[in-house]
């Protein structure tokens, strides 16, 4: 299988690990500097865990994997990410 | 449903069905009960986890169907022959059986009852769940926005929802829907048999000078193909939210 989901699929997986909603915050791919909602990214779900890419790019933004009560994030295909805080 | 916008890390939860309706033959609405539940906003979902006795888990994400409310939610889920949750969420829950949940998940795919409006609405199959949400939200908000539906669907059988939205057209002013059947149409109904076209998605009083917010929900290849049909016709490519299910949805 290589068809992808979108970054709606992340916010359950990263709501454990953040506070903040990550679907709805906007991240700049590092490598086309493109700047999108992440819940617009494309994800790849089989893959070993979460696999986003760039919608404009098709790089590699993010990176999650949780197993045995770790997770390991690698989010350096993302420059910047702007987060809702609300209530602040 | 603002407390769902309230900073937190999301937990597992168990809840506690409360009744099982049957939307189609293979469609099954899920009510669960869930005290401290904080309410969602329409268009979120959650995530659903089985256990087995040996500890063998397994995880899929649902769309809430309800409008917003505290303490109970209501899932539809599509069964899928070859799935390894929906089968178990079909066909062996019942009411009274506990059921693992994490959420409300997602603060993009989501629709505000105080947005004004105009609102489309374009769901692929089961992708109506979310949709659905968004429509029961604005009719219990009393919002009087716009909103279109247009609902792809094999044949009639398989429309979920059908006398729920067939109320809500006639009673709730301000909103209207369109059915694309792709297999069959209603017996003895002259109706266009075919995938989503420009011309149903260009509706009078809908087309891109409207400029309303769109979203789309379905399988991946109707989902893109969807939002490319829009934004050939002129639409702002920043408006279209999407969410996309795939095999790993089962």
């Amino acid at each position: 299988m290589n068809t992808h989901l979108d970054g709606n699929v992340l916010g359950g997986t990263l709501g454990e690990i953040f506070a903040v909603d990550i679907t709805s915050a906007v991240g700049q791919c590092a490598s086309c500097g493109t700047s999108e909602a992440m819940g617009e990214a494309l994800v790849y779900t089989d893959a070993p865990g979460l696999v986003a890419r760039c919608r404009s790019c098709g790089e590699v933004v993010l990176r999650v994997n949780r197993t045995g009560g770790r997770a390991w994030l690698d989010m350096r295909g993302i420059s910047c990410l702007e987060l809702r805080t609300p209530g602040q | 449903m603002a407390r769902a916008a309230v900073l937190g890390r999301l937990t597992w939860q168990v809840g506690t069905v409360a009744e099982i309706r049957a939307e189609t033959a293979t469609a099954h609405t899920i009510v669960i009960d869930l005290p401290g539940w904080p309410g969602h906003a329409a268009g979120q979902h959650v995530d659903v986890r089985l256990t087995a006795d040996d500890g063998y888990s397994v995880q899929r994400s649902y769309s809430i169907a309800s409008a917003p409310g505290p303490d109970r939610l209501e899932l539809t889920v599509q069964r899928l022959e070859d799935g390894e949750v929906s089968p178990y969420l079909t066909d062996t829950l019942k009411p009274g059986y506990p059921l693992e949940l994490r959420g409300p998940i997602g603060g993009w795919f989501v629709w505000d009852p105080a947005e004004p409006g105009p609102v489309l609405l374009v769901a692929g199959g089961s992708g109506v769940v979310p949709l659905m949400s968004m429509i029961r939200a604005r009719a219990a908000a009393g919002s009087a926005a716009p909103f279109r539906l247009v609902y792809s669907v094999r044949s009639p059988e398989t429309v979920l929802y059908a006398a729920g939205l067939e109320q809500l057209s006639q009673v709730a002013g301000g909103f209207q829907m369109s059915y694309v059947y792709t297999r069959s149409g209603p017996p003895g109904a002259k109706v266009r048999i075919g995938r989503l076209n420009p011309v149903v998605l260009s509706a009078a009083g809908w087309t891109s000078a409207a400029a309303p917010a769109v979203f789309i929900c379905g399988p991946t290849g109707f989902v893109e193909a969807a939002a490319n049909l829009l934004v050939k016709a002129g639409h702002d490519p920043g408006v279209i939210k999407t969410e996309r299910f795939g095999p790993s949805g089962g």
